[in-house]
């Protein structure tokens, strides 16, 4: 399994992610700098958390146009698969990668805090560690993390099953309306989704942060488990 | 558009903030009158901001020395061995004066300063954590500058990428014009990759490196040394912005040259700007520099070299290069898109020269302008004595009284503020806030933890300086026992009022002299840190209003295996157990101030030997695993420290009847010093081994349930107490 970790400037989670994929799958990604116009030979790229371009004009925005990101388009066409954790959802969706948006939190704050989330469906790549309807605790912090979409985006979306994780409660209750379970406002408490493909996925919290018991939770681990499994042949 | 043309004179120097002597001795050094760009290097250098020319007389009385101290104060941060060719640097700063005019831009700025002084040493910064003080929560203002402040901090850290771990909050009448913002940074290095500030080899070239040069913050500095008036919100345009992008940029350069042999001497560019840098390294090098400001990177259009030596521009640093490795710190500079300019060379003048547009705007021999700072032995005077504590007519229960402190504003849970910090980013977070008494991060790549504090009793410090300075260190030197890491050092930030009255001077005093010998009690030296003076604001009376002493204490100590560490949170079923002696001490309580609503009597009294001894069998019990949980008693006293134990764990708790011969509330709520809650699974010998070193320790009770029940057999639900100490940030912040 080869995983690649791109950095634009301003990314900052990128060292949380190679510690992620070394304790539970002990592979060392590479790191990709951004202006980078090729990508070596690899399995998956993950795109990590962190304030591309200072967030500036929109959260992604920036780093949606970096030269690497044609090498990541031509990538996902050739049946790559490509994970983008918080600064890497909304670069996702700035890129036209996924559907839909990240808006301000609801609160108009950041938030630092750990939420829920329940497995919609794990027959992906990214969810095949869990069982379906699954609760995992893990970390949130964003400032945009509300996620939005049009009518038509968000019934394709559910009616095809790319929605795969959703905020909850710690018992699994989805109640979109209720800020303790759903933070930051998302709609259809909507945490992660997935293209058509199965293979790009995007989600705002961060399971890269749970995965030693040590800073409070291995809750995260199956991502990492499930992503190994996937890609080792 | 032409300027005004300044005239040089004895006028112009007191608008800059120097005294007719000050002066006098500018006219003496220079042999002649001085340039305007020589006025402002003058006057910034010796402004009570960068020279402690009123506190540092007695700041030298401070220890900083102990066989781990690698560089105490005098460099850009205190440098401590964590084990392991590893070293902690670490500082905590003011932003005090530029938060109250402009609460965002102020507080971000105030961390992204404390960060460079980190980072210029060669260490990843690691951890932040923040001691803030704001107005009472009914004054108007200070909604608005809570919001702006922990937005700032949080807008800041958070994009740079560096946990806020911890940190502390107190609120209080005397801040209302005049908040404090301090701002503390942690970083790693190794031992053997330490960079200092002292220039060295002539001819060597001077490097600019960052964001380039505006007119923000022209005369920060001399700001930060003097009161404020009510038209301090005109002084919004000395406030510098901030750009954590940038910020995070600089530091992933700045390390990226660190890994290889090109730096000879770095310092950030930080109060008073080039000139501070240009002047201090140089200075400390005993070499001369020479700048040309024509090649100085500029965002606005014909600056004046006097504009350049003073502006406060964030995220810029000043280098000396090896010359041959020029080329190659351009490259790393090129590729993480900043400025890079050499902007002058070393000299064997010892002069610094600032030249510009073919002119020799400065030419100042530095050696003087050192030495010859100002140096002050201020005139003290005894502060009052505090009104004595008074008759206790007290008609409220112990659980009602327990209620309503866990909802007052230096109690209540701080969540609101801390879920806006990202205190997880790093993967290195072993305890968050409120999880521990002090936060605990591991050392990446290895099984270190570090643990973290900031610690500062105001009301004490307004009652006896003395006491509360002693207090401070304690309190930190506590907090960080209470995880079972081992203390090692100390940064001050001193906040106090106006130097130049006598009872604002002797309050300095006797809090360095508490701090000093508290200092010394523990092997806890003071390893770096920051004075802040001048914080005095004029109220709508035209009354000077001077902040409560504050000598914040920002403390660090060391564990070799992290995994050993315990949290404050109780779990079921084990017995509790309280360490140390109480008298039940009600002078300056929280109960005091908020049940009888009195802030009379003397502060708890500080007992060194107790501190020292109780603290040190803490320590080896948690090591020994007999200790699980553990929470040292402060504000609030016994009961609050149980409940908080409770709501952390979610775990309730029965307590026994209290000790006879004191009265219950003094029992409940006293705030005597060197005392710890304790959770342990065998009480039995716990107590004996705290028996066998003549250290009190009492079996007060059990854990369990989801309530705290009281002797008297009354239970307060943990819901409700959380509810509680929620209520006071949703209710002031309108959530």
């Amino acid at each position: 399994m080869k995983i690649g970790i791109v950095v634009f400037p301003g990314t900052n989670r990128e060292r949380d992610m190679v510690i992620a994929f070394e304790r539970v799958t002990g592979v060392t990604p590479t790191i990709i700098w951004h202006r980078e116009t090729a990508l070596p030979q690899l399995d998956m790229v993950v795109l990590p958390g962190g304030f591309s371009y200072g967030d500036y004009l929109r959260c992604g925005a920036m780093a949606a146009h970096s030269p690497i990101m044609h090498e990541i388009r031509a990538f996902a066409e050739k049946g790559g698969y490509i994970m983008g954790v918080c600064n890497g959802f909304q670069i996702l969706t700035e890129s036209g990668l996924l559907p839909g948006a990240l808006l301000p939190n609801a609160s108009l704050r950041f938030l630092s805090r750990d939420c829920h989330l329940r497995i919609e469906r794990n027959d992906t790549a990214y969810t095949r560690g869990w069982k379906q309807g699954d609760v995992f605790r893990t970390a949130t912090a964003h400032g945009d993390g509300n996620y939005f979409c049009d009518a038509e985006n968000l019934k394709r979306l559910e009616g095809e099953g790319q929605v795969v994780f959703r905020y909850s409660s710690p018992e699994g209750e989805i109640n979109p309306l209720n800020p303790e379970y759903n933070p930051n406002g998302s709609i259809n408490a909507i945490a992660g989704i997935i293209d058509k493909t199965g293979r790009i996925c995007g989600m705002m919290p961060h399971p890269e942060d749970m995965v030693d018991p040590l800073m409070g939770s291995e809750d995260g681990k199956p991502l990492f488990q499930g992503i190994m499994e996937t890609l080792t042949r | 558009m032409s300027k005004p043309q300044l005239i040089v004179n004895e006028e112009l120097g007191k608008e800059f903030g120097l005294s007719k002597d000050e002066y006098a001795k500018v006219l003496t050094i220079m042999g002649r009158t001085p340039s305007l760009t020589e006025l402002g290097i003058f006057s910034v250098m010796w402004s009570e901001h960068c020279s402690y020319k009123s506190s540092r007389a007695w700041l030298r009385n401070l220890p900083t020395k102990a066989p781990w101290v690698i560089h105490g104060p005098g460099e850009n941060a205190g440098v401590v061995d964590i084990g392991q060719g590893l070293a902690a640097i670490f500082k905590m700063e003011s932003h005090n004066h530029p938060s109250f005019i402009e609460p965002y831009q102020g507080a971000a700025t105030g961390v992204g300063g404390i960060l460079r002084d980190v980072f210029t040493m060669g260490a990843r910064p690691v951890a932040n954590l923040n001691a803030l003080r704001f107005g009472s929560p009914d004054h108007p203002a200070t909604r608005h500058i809570v919001d702006g402040v922990v937005r700032g901090i949080g807008g800041y850290g958070n994009c740079v990428g560096v946990p806020t771990v911890g940190g502390e909050v107190n609120f209080h009448e005397s801040y209302n014009g005049n908040p404090l913002v301090n701002a503390m940074n942690v970083g790693v290095a190794r031992q053997d990759r330490i960079f200092l500030s002292a220039a060295a080899g002539i001819g060597n070239p001077v490097i600019y490196v960052g964001s380039k040069t505006g007119r923000d913050g022209i005369h920060g500095a001399t700001m930060a040394s003097a009161e404020f008036d009510e038209d301090a919100a005109s002084k919004r345009p000395t406030v510098q912005v901030g750009d954590p992008f940038v910020e995070k940029l600089l530091i992933e350069a700045c390390l990226e040259l660190m890994a290889t042999d090109a730096i000879v001497a770095i310092q950030d560019m930080g109060a008073a700007g080039l000139t501070s840098s240009a002047v201090e390294m140089a200075g400390k090098g005993g070499v001369g520099i020479e700048l040309n400001l024509d090649h100085v990177p500029q965002r606005e259009e014909q600056m004046t070299a006097y504009e350049m030596m003073l502006s406060e521009s964030q995220e810029r640093m000043l280098m000396v290069l090896r010359p041959d490795r020029t080329e190659l710190a351009k490259e790393i500079f090129e590729k993480w898109e900043l400025d890079f300019a050499i902007i002058g060379h070393l000299t064997d003048t010892g002069h610094i020269v600032i030249k510009h547009h073919d002119k020799t705007e400065a030419d100042i021999p530095l050696e003087p302008l050192a030495d010859e700072a100002p140096l002050y032995h201020r005139p003290t005077a005894p502060s009052p004595k505090p009104e004595p504590l008074g008759a206790l007519d007290v008609n409220v229960s112990i659980e009602q009284s327990l209620i309503k402190l866990l909802g007052c504003a230096d109690l209540a849970s701080r969540s609101w503020i801390w879920d806006q910090y990202d205190s997880t980013i790093g993967g290195q977070t072993v305890y968050r806030p409120g999880q521990a008494d002090a936060a605990i991060i591991r050392v990446d790549g290895t099984q270190i933890g570090l643990a973290l504090t900031t610690d500062c009793t105001p009301r004490y410090c307004a009652a006896d300086a003395y006491q509360g300075g002693a207090q401070a260190v304690a309190e930190a030197w506590r907090n960080i026992t209470a995880t079972g890491a081992k203390p090692l050092a100390v940064t001050d930030n001193l906040n106090f009022g106006n130097p130049e009255k006598p009872e604002v001077m002797g309050q300095i005093v006797a809090a360095i002299e508490g701090m000093k010998d508290a200092c010394n009690a523990l092997d806890f030296p003071v390893v770096s840190g920051n004075v802040s003076l001048y914080n005095e604001t004029r109220d709508a009376n035209g009354e000077n209003v001077s902040v409560l002493p504050t000598p914040a204490i920002g403390a660090l100590g060391v564990i070799d295996d992290v995994s050993k560490t315990i949290g404050n949170a109780f779990k079921a079923d084990y017995d509790i157990v309280l360490i140390g002696a109480t008298k039940g001490e009600l002078g300056q309580t929280l109960w005091l101030r908020e049940i009888l609503g009195k802030e009379t009597g003397n502060p708890p009294q500080i007992d060194l030997q107790a501190e020292r001894r109780n603290g040190d069998f803490v320590r080896e019990n948690i090591a020994n695993g007999l200790i699980e949980a553990c929470h040292d008693l402060s504000d609030g006293g016994l009961l609050v420290a149980a409940a908080e134990m409770a709501m952390a764990g979610n775990v309730g708790c029965t307590l026994d009847v209290p000790e006879s011969g004191i009265r219950p509330e003094a029992y409940w709520f006293g705030e005597d010093q060197a005392r710890y809650l304790v959770m342990t699974a065998d009480k039995d010998a716990l107590i004996k081994a705290a028996k066998a070193q003549n250290i009190p320790a009492r079996d007060i009770g059990c854990t369990g349930g989801d309530s705290l029940v009281m002797p008297s057999g009354t239970i307060t639900t943990i819901a409700r107490m959380k509810t509680a100490s929620k209520s006071f940030f949703e209710k002031l912040m309108k959530v």
